[in-house]
């Protein structure tokens, strides 16, 4: 589905990513794990179109053709599947919850389709459901979160990228959201690439795992190698 | 009512839907970028401009006279962001700023050269200048036009960024231009649109003033252009609505100022408009319908 090789990135003067190789299976759950500026945000904002390309090879392959994200805008990789869930939430507080999802959907001129994906979230989020009307900047960090995912998802996405969707989040919560996250892998096979500090749970989750230090893919391997590798524990995993 | 306050409130409604219309673009394009587009008020003077090359050329009927001029604002406004703006994207503020600047003294000197510096007296078309009576004052029909029109213009454009999906954009790029990327929502076209729809309004203003006051020339956008901005600033910057009312407040003042006040202090009545922007903004800095830094954060 995704292939990075390669990937170097500049932002400003500095050299944020510097050789960056990556794949990610269709169906599969793919997570990027490393400490805060290794890189994994820009990984993300790259893979979107947000930022430009100092040199190296993306192609997202959607079964019915191989994209260069290099030379595709941001608005026609959001049409060709590549959704960004963004680091904190990002929800648009002065707008209703129904506008954010239907903004979710604002390529899609299946109107009826939108209608649909947008009551059957309600029916996954009756909370979401029942406030429709009211302002998203009145719903809780993980209501919010709820709802950033569900904008996300109606927008149906080949590949989901999630920015750090346990930021701020209570962990029963986060556990909530993850729970939510494997189902639909599950049942909706949608492909997902999760940048998370919170490491173990991300290993558990992921079918596939990297990890970035200094703008490197440094380790890679299953979710459960990555757990059970001495090293990843000590660095990673391991209390204080 | 005596029919000089008849006559009186016909004129500020006039004067204040006028405000209200250029006001409204002011708004608009703030509220998307938060660019505050000083070359707005001569979108205006190129309306008035358009109004009376097609009058003079003789061949535009006139029902069709409104929508040439609306069509014409709408491409220079357009145009005015393909050319001034564009090109500084991502630029810091300050630069849209000297931009916007440049862009208002280019157009000025641009007409003062094609146009001529000497301002021109036309007449309207017969139909837009009856006169009527309502309730023993005489007013002219053009001064209950404009109102009508503008309160027409202000609740469509109201219901098109409330209800469909552009305008729901719009609202979603004002609050936060990075999520409204990654929803795919491309920045760009919106911005090119609220530039031409503003314009378009500017026109239409530019068309009415014209057929109001009977005499345009080329600086004619810089003092109402000047005076809409602040009606967007006692309203809050950034809301339609605060727009419309702050053009509103500032057309009855200045007409109340004038109507009422002794004539020997008539001819200061913008320093007392002026005045009364200071107190608004004293008393709410944010403006009538602003929301202040910290309900925004």
């Amino acid at each position: 589905m995704l292939r990075v090789e390669d990937l170097h990135v500049t932002r400003g003067h500095t050299k944020v990513l510097q050789g960056i190789d990556l794949t990610v299976q269709a169906g599969e759950i793919a997570t990027l794990i490393g400490a805060n500026g290794a890189g994994k945000t820009t990984t993300l904002m790259t893979l979107s179109g947000l930022l430009p390309v100092a040199s190296g090879l993306l192609e997202l392959d959607t079964g019915h053709g191989t994209i260069d994200i290099k030379r595709t805008k941001a608005v026609d990789l959001v049409r060709a599947g590549i959704v960004h869930c963004p680091e904190g939430r990002q929800i648009f507080g002065r707008l209703s919850i129904e506008e954010n999802l239907y903004l979710g959907a604002y390529l899609s001129d299946d109107r009826t389709r939108v209608a649909k994906a947008i009551s059957d979230l309600y029916e996954q989020f009756p909370i979401l459901g029942e406030r429709r009307a009211m302002k998203a900047g009145n719903l809780s960090g993980g209501e919010q979160m709820m709802l950033a995912i569900g904008r996300a998802l109606v927008a149906e996405p080949k590949l989901l990228l999630l920015d750090e969707p346990s930021l701020g989040l209570a962990p029963q919560i986060t556990e909530e959201i993850f729970a939510f996250l494997e189902e639909l892998n599950r049942e909706k096979d949608v492909t997902m690439l999760i940048v998370e500090q919170n490491a173990m749970l991300a290993l558990e989750l992921a079918d596939r795992a990297f990890v970035m230090e200094n703008g490197r893919i440094v380790l890679n391997g299953t979710g459960k190698e990555l757990l059970d590798d001495p090293a990843v524990f000590e660095a990673y995993l391991g209390v204080g | 009512m005596s029919d000089y306050l008849i006559q009186q409130i016909v004129n500020g409604l006039s004067l204040g839907s006028l405000y209200a219309l250029v006001a409204i673009g002011f708004s608009l394009i703030y509220g998307v970028i938060r660019l505050v587009n000083f070359a707005h008020g001569d979108l205006m003077m190129i309306g008035a401009y358009m109004t009376f090359g097609l009058v003079a050329s003789g061949v535009v009927p006139w029902v069709a006279l409104p929508l040439l001029v609306v069509a014409g604002g709408f491409a220079a406004g357009g145009l005015i962001e393909r050319v001034a703006f564009r090109s500084i994207t991502g630029a810091p503020m300050i630069t849209g700023f000297i931009v916007t600047l440049s862009a208002s003294i280019a157009i000025q000197n641009l007409a003062l050269i094609f146009l001529g510096s000497q301002p021109r007296n036309f007449n309207f078309p017969e139909v837009f200048r009856m006169r009527l009576s309502l309730g023993g004052a005489d007013v002219a029909l053009i001064d209950l036009v404009i109102p009508v029109v503008t309160l027409l213009c202000a609740l469509a454009l109201t219901t098109f960024i409330r209800k469909t999906r552009v305008g729901i954009a719009i609202r979603a790029v004002a609050e936060n231009p990075f999520a409204a990327q990654l929803m795919g929502i491309s920045i760009g076209r919106l911005v090119f649109l609220v530039f031409a729809v503003g314009g378009a309004l500017a026109a239409l203003a530019g068309l009415f003033w014209s057929g109001k006051y009977g005499q345009i020339n080329p600086l004619m956008g810089f003092l109402p252009g000047l005076k809409a901005f602040l009606a967007t600033i006692i309203g809050g910057v950034g809301s339609l609505p605060g727009a419309i009312v702050g053009g509103y407040i500032l057309g009855f003042s200045e007409i109340a100022f004038v109507g009422f006040l002794p004539s020997e202090y008539s001819g200061y009545r913008d320093a007392f408009v002026f005045g009364l922007l200071i107190l608004i903004l004293l008393v709410r800095p944010q403006g009538l319908f602003g929301e202040s830094e910290q309900e925004r954060a």
